[in-house]
């Protein structure tokens, strides 16, 4: 039957919008029928996740961190992962299931990442049990410890932006202006001749 | 002048100056005694004068002049953990004008460039619509297109900053933004195709890469100048770009542009995926982040004299160049400061001036050779001004990674050499 404007395109099926639609939201939305225990989940993760994530989600080299940094998002430097910064567990789920392992996405099966996500939880410490069973029916029993860590975009109430004021022009500071700081101290842009220079912060 | 410098960080920056140095030497040569009849490269016939150049067959796509051989993107293996999850920069340095040539625009992708047939390409639209579709490339092609010219600024550009100077020159500082103009269809078009119904109010992008990029839009958004384009600068997406068809979300933070996009899902929520919840979520320094950050806010940086483009003629006339973006529309002023902010002289705009786009602007000025703090500060068409990095961070901590727009400064030494520095 004809649609749109233009009539252009058509009707996708069921099983292809099954096929790509996997994302699932925080109320639990798009989660499949399936369980899987911590147990199981230990064994998978050894298998297709400690080689970059470590044995116990604290990561390897530059590679992500799964698991710990409780409590330092106040920190200099904060560890932020699943169980110290993440809201929701329903990205795990999703993540895992369509971006996971890297370089081999898609490879899991819908109980394989229910396993994962139980042994990510115990990683975390939010369950305690090694035998924890998740499954669809419980998902939505488990809330992560930085649920409430978000709020809304505010920038623009911040003094810098608000004040909308027209800015200074002429004799602005007092004094001369002195350096502070200089990129060629630190020696950490890539050169021709060595690339092993090491900086501070990353890109995620 | 001609001196090069051991300490300069940065190969790139090195070839260039040195090459400029060679330049000027042969210059101050012809100029000098040793030819007092004149500049052999005038008086003597040169090569490329008496010999026969390549014939029309021999670039069917063409490449830029060997001399040009530096002016390349590059990358900083350190941010990352691998070079397929990571990002390459943008040679602003060394770019005039508002439009980003096709290769050389940075490439930020989470699971490499995924290399699609357009024959194979599929585009559904599903969720709260009335009718969930798939279109093929060919059908995207018969929907009415528009033109336009955007910046897509990474939000982590800059984010390396946040703590101090680190990295020496505006390619790697600035470089993660391009402008080029895109054609395609208003994704308006595509979701009134579908029929969104009332209960709609937030849009899911998906990319068809392994790392299935997903991001949550308000459909408000959506609806409003969000375009499906599948060419740039007039030919077809690069594949890094996300051939066949990419994402173009006008002002807003590069992460949501998804490419190689897939799928558009119309739901009553967002959806709270990795990127909007784990990453491009902004950590203040209570420990509470902000999300759905997402404008790009107005920001502008000195391109030249820069830490890769020093000052190599001496004293005299010199053109203080560089580019000014902002996520809320046109940029209605820049003012630059030749000594670390104290005083202000107000920029010339040049080129056109379009919404959410770069713009390019100049200070001509008359060098005495004294050292210089050179400052930019971009003023937007909603009266938002460039803040400070000392106010950002006065409002966010150093934790936050991502729009840091903050004001740059570069130190113009006596010699012409130039350096990324933070000033009190």
């Amino acid at each position: 039957p004809p649609h749109g404007t233009y009539n252009l395109g058509r009707r996708a099926t069921d099983a292809e919008v099954a096929a790509w639609d996997i994302d699932v939201r925080p109320d639990g939305t798009g989660l499949p029928v399936g369980q899987g225990n911590a147990i199981d989940g230990e064994a998978l993760f050894t298998e297709h996740c400690a080689a970059c994530h470590g044995d116990f989600g604290e990561g390897t080299g530059r590679w992500p961190v799964l698991a710990g940094g409780q409590g330092t998002l106040t920190n200099d430097r904060p560890v932020k992962t699943i169980g110290s910064y993440w809201p929701y567990l329903s990205t795990v789920y999703d993540y895992v299931r369509r971006a996971m392992p890297f370089g081999n996405a898609r490879a899991l099966n819908n109980d394989d990442v229910y396993a994962i996500t139980a042994y990510l939880l115990y990683l975390n410490d939010v369950v305690t049990e090694d035998d924890f069973t998740l499954s669809n029916e419980n998902f939505g029993d488990i809330h992560l410890p930085n649920e409430d860590g978000f709020k809304p975009d505010d920038r623009l109430e911040e003094p810098e932006y608000a004040g909308k004021a027209e800015p200074c022009m002429s004799e602005c500071k007092r004094g001369p202006v002195k350096v502070d700081m200089r990129a060629a101290v630190l020696d950490v842009t890539p050169d021709a001749d060595n690339g092993e220079e090491v900086g501070s912060g990353s890109v995620d | 002048m001609g001196k090069t410098d051991d300490r300069r960080p940065g190969g790139a920056t090195r070839r260039a100056f040195m090459t400029s140095a060679l330049a000027g030497g042969a210059a101050l040569a012809a100029t000098g005694r040793s030819w007092a009849e004149g500049d052999p490269l005038i008086t003597e016939i040169q090569d490329w004068n008496r010999y026969l150049g390549d014939g029309v067959d021999a670039a069917p796509y063409g490449m830029p002049s060997a001399f040009e051989a530096d002016v390349i993107r590059r990358d900083v293996p350190w941010l990352t953990a691998d070079p397929v999850s990571s990002v390459n920069f943008t040679p602003l340095h060394a770019l005039d004008g508002i439009i980003t040539p096709n290769g050389l625009c940075f490439e930020r992708h989470h699971a490499g460039t995924a290399l699609i047939d357009p024959a194979d390409y599929r585009l559904m639209i599903n969720g709260l619509v009335d009718t969930p579709l798939v279109f093929t490339m060919s059908d995207l092609k018969r929907f009415p297109r528009e033109n336009r010219v955007y910046f897509l600024e990474c939000a982590a550009n800059s984010g390396m900053e946040w703590r101090g100077s680190q990295l020496n020159g505006c390619q790697f500082t600035h470089g993660m933004v391009h402008c080029v103009m895109y054609t395609g269809v208003p994704l308006r078009t595509l979701l009134q195709e579908a029929g969104v119904r009332t209960s709609g109010k937030w849009l899911l992008a998906e990319g068809a890469d392994a790392s299935a990029m997903t991001r949550s839009i308000p459909l408000e958004k959506a609806l409003d100048d969000c375009l499906v384009a599948f060419a740039m600068n007039g030919e077809a997406l690069r594949p890094e770009q996300g051939y066949p068809v990419r994402l173009c979300v006008p002002g807003w933070e590069g992460n949501m542009w998804v490419k190689w996009l897939r799928r558009l899902e119309v739901g009553d929520k967002p959806w709270a995926q990795r990127e909007e919840t784990s990453k491009y979520t902004d950590l203040l320094e209570n420990g509470i982040a902000r999300r759905h950050t997402f404008l790009m806010d107005v920001k502008s940086v000195i391109t030249s004299p820069s830490p890769q483009a020093p000052v190599t003629h001496g004293k005299g006339p010199l053109v203080i160049t560089g580019l000014a973006w902002s996520g809320s529309g046109t940029i209605s002023r820049v003012d630059v400061s030749i000594d670390g902010g104290r005083n202000w002289k107000t920029a010339r705009l040049d080129g056109p001036s379009l919404p959410k786009a770069l713009h390019r602007f100049y200070l001509d000025i008359e060098w005495d050779g004294s050292e210089l703090l050179l400052q930019s500060r971009a003023m937007d068409e909603k009266g938002y001004i460039q803040p400070t990095k000392d106010e950002l961070r006065a409002a966010r901590g150093v934790n936050s990674i991502y729009h840091n727009n903050s004001i740059q400064t570069w130190q113009v030494r006596q010699d012409g050499e130039v350096e990324n520095v933070e000033v009190s």
